[in-house]
Parts: C-alpha cells; structure tokens; sequence
C-alpha cells in the first residue's frame, strides 16, 4: 500500500493535485468560521448551485477554460445573494432557495439538451460530486486553483481584525467608522471564489461540507475567534490530505472521501467538546 | 463652533416618522444627558448620530470629528449562540478605528486594551468567552471596548443597566473622569440623579423635547415635572 503511495507520489502531478487539494481545504476552513457565525452558510450552498448551472453553460457553449465564465456568475451572484439578504432576512432566504435551485435544473436541463458528450450522467455526476479523482484536474486548472487560493489565503490573513470586527458585531463597526459594505463585499467574493475552486475538489454538493464542518468542529473545542479559526485551518488540512491519499490508495471519489474524514473529525470534536465540559 | 450640531432632525425607520424637531448642539469636552421615557426615540436618536439609520430629515454636523474617533455602547449587542470570543479579543476590536489601513494592532493599541480592561476590572477574564460571562461583565467588555475606540467623543446608551449599585458608581466615576480629561460624553441614562448629577447639558426626549444647560433643565417646566415624577429633589 505504501508503495502505491510512492509511486503515484513520483508524478510531480500527483504532488501538484495534493498541493491544491490542501490550499483549497485551508481557505474555505478559513473562511467557512466567518460564514458560519455570520450565517451565510445557505449562501455557500445557494452559490455553489449557481457554480453547477455555470458550469453547465460553459460546457454547452463549448467554452475551453469554464472558470471564465463560472468565476465571474459566481462572484456576482455571490454579491447579489448578499445585497438581498441583507435586507430582509426572509426575503433573501427565498431568493437563494428560488436561485440556487433554479440553477441547478437549468444546468441539468441544459446539459441535457444539449451534451454531446456520450456519458451525460457520468457528467453530471462529476459536476455534483467532484471527478471521480483530482488527479484530472490540467496544469492550468491546478496553476489557477494554487494562485487564488493562496490570494484569498493572504487577503484573509490580512483583513483578519476587521473581518471579525464585522463578524461580531456589525452596527459597532459600522458606528466605528468602519466600512462595513466593503467588508462583506470582499467575504462575499473570496466565498465565491473559494466554492469555484472548491468545485473541482469535492463537486458542488459537497462544498457546503467543506467549508462548514471544520468550523463547526472547531467551535465544539475552543472558544476564542482565533483558536476556532486556526484550528479549524488544521482539521480540514488534515481531513482534506487523509481524504486525498484514501482516495488514491483506495480508489473512492476524492471529494466523499474529504467529506467523510470532515464528518469523522466532527464527530471525535463533539465527543471532545462534551468530555471537556464534565472535566 | 460646536463639535456636533443638530438642526431640525427627524428620526425614524424606513422614513416612518418617530420624532421631528430634534435640535442640539455638543460642546467639546462637555457631558450630555439624554432622558426619557422608555420609546421616546432616545436609542434611535444616538443610532441616527452614528450614522446606522438615516435621518428621515434634517441635519447632522460634525467639526472636526469623524466616526473613527467615536466610542459607543449600544443598548443592546444580539450576539449569537455559541460565538467563539474570548474578551481580549472583544476589546482589542474597538481600536480598529485607530488603524486606519493597517492590518494588524500595534503594540500602542494592545497596550490601550490592556488599560481599559485593567480599568473596568476585566483583566482576570481577559481569555474567557464572552458568552460564558455574566450580564454585568459583558456590560464591562463592550464598555472597554467603547473606551478603546473614543479618541474624542463617548456615546453611551444606558451604560449601568445591569451592573451592581458598586460598579456602577465606579463606571460613572470613570465616565466623569474621562470627560475632566477632556473626552465628551453622550449618554443616555434613566438615572436622573446621575444625570443631573454629572451632566453639563440635559436632551429631554418626551412629548415635548428640551435642550439646555443642566440649569436650565431643573428651573424649565419639562423637568421640574419630570424631576416630581421620578421622585427627585432638585
Ligand atoms: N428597528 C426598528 N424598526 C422599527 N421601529 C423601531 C425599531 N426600533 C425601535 N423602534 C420603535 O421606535 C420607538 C423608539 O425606540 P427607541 O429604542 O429609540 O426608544 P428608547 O427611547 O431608546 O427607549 P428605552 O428607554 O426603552 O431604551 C419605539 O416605539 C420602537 O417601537
Ligand atoms: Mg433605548
């Protein structure tokens, strides 16, 4: 078993695809705290129906880099998601429901109507749920996917005081001077993108699990804003790389995989949390 | 010329009308009081202040003063179940209006945490959770916070609901020594004794409203009625 490890490990392609599985992982843990205390965890998942109904467009028109087309829908869906929601709470839920599930037929009508592609629901199937292995991925999707994660990484790290000044309490920063619209803007779009590239790693069902499983298993332990969101960097780099090197020894679906070590971690951090609190 | 002035504000939500004709002015370094009855428009006044509901009209001036040099205690802070913050944290945030473009806290304001928590007796809980703390000691966090974040102005909306007759005496000392140093105060306060006790300036928020010198308020129709009512020897 080991030596599979080590010979697959050999392509540097292989090293590459484990590369970006783990930046991608690191970025939505990241951002997945800030989502779910704010409660736009139903954003991420509305977005990454709009992902797949992209994704089916792009595939129709033939377009050979989908990004281009799916990156931008998403970002500005994701900022239209947001205007809504912020308005009225209601409303915007029933926007996102409305959009996301929109999206999510069209796409499949589309594909439908229009694949020429001889395995449609086997198509369909790596859309929802991620290629069957990340090792599909192209050099040029892994050189994007490594650029914008470790953008988002840095535009994080470096926004981090004023993301939980928003995250915390909104009308004190806002009051403070503090530009809050701006703020939510800019989780807004790194959401977006963190879901596009998320896509190619666990396919756009899963990619709610992604984001929101660390945080929420990090919340179960530590209870400060920085603990939870270091910490939960760690567990879904630790899940997302178990997850790939199951995958490729075992031969399942990567993104399951992932999503399974991240259920499996929650799981043992409930069991701490509570074990925690008798001591 | 007065740091803020307001001439002829109407309040409201959505542009449904709460209250017009509110007009004021606030001195640097002086100590306004806001009194009322419970939905007077008190809260809403001092959220139109601060920018985070629009005026429905009316005016707002501030000379030489902008919202980053602004400290404010809310009435009320809904923080969600289960929200990972520790107190330091909580604190540190209201210097972000110090950093202007800078990403990170520089020694000088993790230093100002510092006091203002060793100042509101916090710096034991200073790693705790605020959601595992009591009503009154997160009264005290965001107090801290607001303290962090006043370079010029203090706006309080009733600042000792919830904290021990002791703490609250010692929260008006360290307000009225804060103005002494020459920070201004706005606060809103059913405690009329304090009010008329530390205030400069009286904004009384009722069927009719009254503005002017805590003097003037104690010798005016509204609050000789209104001191009668709460029971007050003026
Ligand atoms: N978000 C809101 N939307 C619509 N109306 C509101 C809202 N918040 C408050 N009001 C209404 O505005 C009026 C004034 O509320 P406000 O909070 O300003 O009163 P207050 O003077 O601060 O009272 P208290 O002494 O109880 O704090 C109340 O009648 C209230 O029902
Ligand atoms: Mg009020």
């Amino acid at each position: 078993m080991i030596n599979t490890l080590i010979e697959y490990l050999r392509f540097p392609f292989v090293r590459y695809a484990i590369i970006v599985g783990v930046l991608i992982a690191l970025c939505s843990a990241l951002l997945g705290v800030t989502l779910v205390l704010k409660r736009f965890s139903f954003i991420g998942d509305g977005l990454s129906h709009v992902a797949f109904g992209a994704m089916a467009i792009a595939g129709v028109l033939n377009i050979s880099n989908e990004m281009l087309l799916v990156l931008p829908v998403t970002v500005v869906s994701a900022v239209l998601l947001l205007k809504t929601g912020n308005n009225t709470r209601i409303k915007g839920d029933a926007a996102i429901a409305m959009i996301s599930v929109g999206a999510l037929a069209f796409g499949y009508l589309l594909m439908n109507i229009f694949s020429t592609s001889s395995n449609l629901s086997g198509d369909v199937c790596s859309t929802l749920f991620g290629s069957t292995s990340i090792l599909t991925l192209t050099t040029r999707e892994v050189v994007l996917c490594a650029v914008l994660s470790i953008a988002s990484i840095i535009i994080f790290i470096l926004f981090y005081n004023r993301i939980f000044a928003v995250t915390f309490d909104e009308s004190f920063a806002k009051a403070a001077g503090l530009n809050t619209e701006g703020i939510n803007l800019l989780i807004a779009v790194i959401i977006a993108v963190i879901i596009v590239l998320a896509m190619n790693l666990v396919g756009s069902l899963l990619i709610s699990a992604l984001v929101i499983f660390p945080a929420l298993s990090a919340m179960r332990i530590f209870k400060s804003f920085k603990k939870v969101t270091i910490s939960s960097a760690v567990l879904s780099v630790v899940c997302a790389l178990s997850g790939i090197l199951v995958s490729i020894l075992a031969g399942t679906p990567t993104g399951s995989t992932i999503v399974a070590a991240d259920v499996v971690c929650f799981a043992l951090c409930c069991a701490a949390g509570v074990l925690r609190g008798k001591i | 010329m007065a740091l803020i002035s307001v001439e002829g504000l109407a309040t409201g939500y959505e542009s449904r009308l709460l209250k017009d004709d509110i007009s004021f002015t606030v001195e640097e370094g002086s100590y306004l009081c806001i009194v009322g009855e419970n939905g007077s428009g008190k809260t809403t006044l001092m959220k139109t202040l601060l920018n985070l509901i629009e005026p429905v009209s009316g005016q707002i001036r501030m000379n030489g003063l902008t919202h980053k040099e602004i400290g404010y205690l809310p009435q009320q802070t809904d923080v969600q179940r289960d929200f990972p913050a520790s107190v330091k944290e909580i604190v540190l945030s209201g210097c972000q209006g110090r950093c202007g473009m800078r990403p990170f806290y520089s020694r000088a304001e993790k230093k100002l945490a510092a006091d203002n928590m060793e100042r509101m007796g916090i710096t034991e809980l200073k790693d705790k959770c605020y959601r595992e703390l009591s009503g009154g000691q997160q009264q005290r966090v965001l107090l801290a916070r607001a303290l962090c974040a006043a370079k010029k102005v203090l706006l309080l909306d009733e600042p000792v609901t919830g904290l021990d007759p002791r703490a609250a005496m010692e929260m008006y000392e360290v307000i009225s020594g804060l103005n002494r140093e020459g920070m201004t105060i706005i606060m809103i306060s059913h405690d009329i004794e304090a009010a008329l006790k530390y205030a400069t300036h009286i904004l009384h928020m009722g069927s009719n409203i009254f503005f002017g010198t805590r003097e003037e308020y104690v010798n005016s129709d509204t609050g000789r009625f209104f001191l009668r009512e709460g029971g007050v020897q003026a």
